[in-house]
């Protein structure tokens, strides 16, 4: 009820801002699932699209719309079609839950291009899909975790058990296990993207039980203002939160969506727009690791190299011998996991101290 | 510092802005009047309470501020319900969605940068006492006003005449405007004393909890205040239990999570809420006993004939 009644004023002011700017060559609109103000996934998506309008020609070449905070369903739908009335050119839905939505009303507005991101249906050809490979920027912080750790256990706060979660935690085990083949990975689930306190009391929680290193894959700043008030060291989510704990943060993942933005806006201005699907990585300059921060140089170093090998396409930290968790192997010596189990990645790698949810 | 311990002291920082909020609301529905705008009020402590300590640089102006917005904020709540006689539930969501809007826009100059932390006590020798020390003598000022808060509202309710005129204007507004008691200025007070720790419940968000201003950084945490009311049958020190059992299970199902114990996370993570209903179940058996602390008149407007 209160969500709704929430998007429908969301709705309702950014339609009426949208008519007021002048005739521009193309029209782009971006659904945002949380706040612009979040400083983390739906901010990073925004500073994309902001970035895109700059780098081709400013107000009077790229005009942009953009809702926020809009659920995941029903409403999607009506929000998708409001935009694509109002002329948008090409609609960006930047969360994995508007992707039936995104389909369906794709249908229907042949001439409005849909990016989709995170997702993998594409029924029609006006629906394009992208992601970004965050998986290869946690296998570097497990390697400087695994460095960095006096206790050899760090904490993680996950949001919610999706493939693409469960992608992130095994890749920064790997990394650590590439260190320290006894590392330990205590994980809590948050249910939730986004609430500071409960993040914090996450991170409270891990650091309490022995967890010297904290990572999160939610979307506040919380839990590294903790680990600077506890004085141990922490990652930063999504965007550089260097700012949250000048003596705490070792990286952190940069979701750098501008690139994107600007390589596909500027396709529809050309009339070169085609359908495709997208899974940048750090080598297509999609993710971005922050300044490696607070740790001594020979950990910076191993954390450059690791960088510079999965920048340069060399090695893919979903590289075999891996086993499962509960023992079985999954990849031999060697083999590399296809794409397809990547994204689908239900089922934990050896180490991690946590029962998945199902 | 034991784990024991540690874990006492988070369920403190995560009880404390339901309490404060709690018992606010719990006196303004005592007068009769359903103010479903914690949320907003809340919203809008946690944003000038940040702002406020960021351009003064004292956390203490900054919950001042935050006191005197939150006031002003459900002000505007009263005038419509009590002078205007509007749909207090109607009212009170509009207040919660324009507080979470209008949050977004005055705080959108402060995204992404550190907060004032209000710092913890730290009396000589009695802080570094085993086990209690931290406990008792070393926790944040606001967790120390919020019991004093609490005791202090249960003292007035039930201790003083005011106490009793306030509860009989929720009981029965039409007798005590009969009696000669001014009905809508009592209401108004309570609305304002409501919206004042609601501000100041957001602010312990900003300035203590997690400093730092985010969008919708409150996450519902003022309808759990709500809830909390009823599930106190409007008494103040069960607003405490109920706050510290919210706090207490949410804090224990993250331990319990990071210990690998092997229980649904979805399952753990929805026992705050399962607990609570539980005891909200067991305390309205008594019928007799919830009726009589029911406000009779909750959410009715009152108009006065002349």
């Amino acid at each position: 009820m209160r969500k709704t009644l929430l998007s429908l004023a969301a709705a309702a002011a950014a339609v009426a801002l949208g008519t007021v700017a002048a005739e521009a060559k193309v029209k782009a609109c971006f659904i945002y699932v949380g706040p612009i103000g979040d400083f983390g996934w739906s901010y990073q998506h925004h500073q994309g699209a902001l970035e895109a309008q700059k780098e081709l020609g400013g107000e009077e070449q790229v005009e942009l719309a953009y809702l926020e905070s809009v659920p995941e369903g029903a409403d999607a739908e009506r929000a998708l079609e409001r935009f694509a009335r109002s002329g948008c050119n090409i609609i960006f839905t930047t969360s994995f839950g508007y992707m039936d939505a995104t389909n369906k009303v794709a249908g229907k507005f042949a001439d409005v291009k849909f990016e989709h991101a995170t997702g993998y249906k594409r029924e029609h050809p006006n629906v394009a899909t992208y992601n970004s490979k965050f998986h290869e920027g946690r296998y570097v912080q497990g390697v400087i975790a695994a460095k960095m750790s006096k206790a050899g256990v760090a904490g993680y706060i996950a949001s919610f058990p999706i493939p693409e979660v469960v992608l992130g935690i095994n890749a920064f085990m790997l990394g650590a296990q590439s260190v320290n083949p006894d590392f330990k990975l205590k994980v809590v689930w948050a249910n939730t993207w986004f609430d500071p306190g409960k993040e914090a009391d996450a991170a409270k929680a891990l650091i309490d039980q022995g967890a010297d290193i904290i990572t999160q894959h939610t979307d506040s700043t919380a839990p590294m203002q903790v680990a600077a008030e506890r004085g141990i060291k922490a990652f930063g989510q999504a965007s550089d939160m260097i700012n949250f704990g000048k003596e705490t943060q070792l990286t952190s993942i940069v979701d750098n969506w501008g690139p994107y933005y600007v390589e596909r806006i500027k396709a529809v201005i050309d009339g070169t727009w085609k359908q495709q699907d997208v899974w940048g990585g750090m080598k297509e300059g999609h993710v971005v690791m922050a300044p490696y921060a607070n740790m001594p140089d020979d950990v910076k170093k191993a954390a450059e190299e690791t960088e510079a090998k999965i920048k340069s396409g060399a090695f893919n930290p979903y590289t075999g011998p891996i086993t499962k968790q509960d023992g079985t192997e999954w990849l031999k010596a060697g083999e590399v996991a296809d794409n397809g189990v990547l994204l689908g990645l239900n089922f934990y790698v050896k180490g991690v101290d946590d029962k998945l949810p199902q | 510092m034991g784990m024991f311990e540690a874990i006492l002291l988070t369920i403190a920082t995560a009880a404390t802005p339901l309490l404060i909020a709690g018992v606010g609301e719990l006196v303004v529905e005592r007068s009769g009047v359903l103010n479903l705008g914690v949320e907003g009020m809340m919203i809008m402590g946690a944003v000038t309470g940040f702002g406020a300590a960021l351009a003064t640089g004292s956390p203490w102006l900054g919950f001042l501020a935050a006191l005197v917005v939150g006031a002003l904020f459900s002000l505007l709540f009263a005038v419509l319900t009590l002078s205007l006689a509007t749909n207090q539930v109607a009212t009170g969501l509009a207040l919660t969605l324009l507080g979470l809007g209008f949050s977004g826009m005055l705080g959108e100059r402060f995204v992404g940068m550190p907060g004032i932390k209000l710092g913890n006590l730290d009396i000589p020798y009695l802080s570094d006492l085993p086990v209690v020390g931290k406990l008792v003598f070393g926790q944040d000022p606001i967790f120390y006003l919020s019991v004093i808060l609490t005791g202090g509202v249960a003292w007035f309710l039930f201790r003083t005449r005011a106490g009793l005129t306030l509860r009989s204007v929720g009981d029965n507004h039409g007798s005590a405007h009969a009696l000669g008691i001014n009905v809508i200025g009592i209401r108004y007070l309570a609305v304002m004393f409501g919206g004042a720790c609601a501000g100041v419940a957001g602010a312990y968000l900003s300035l203590v909890y997690t400093p730092q201003w985010v969008e919708n950084m409150t996450a519902g945490r003022g309808w759990i205040a709500l809830a909390l009311v009823v599930f106190a049958s409007w008494r103040p020190w069960r607003v405490l239990a109920g706050a510290y059992l919210f706090g207490a299970v949410s804090i224990g199902q993250l331990h319990a999570q990071a210990l690998g114990i092997g229980v649904p996370s979805q399952l753990l993570s929805s026992l705050p809420y399962l607990a609570t209903i539980a005891v909200l179940v067991l305390i309205s058996r008594n019928r007799r006993l919830t009726m009589i602390n029911t406000p009779a008149s909750l959410g009715r407007p009152f108009v006065p004939d002349r």
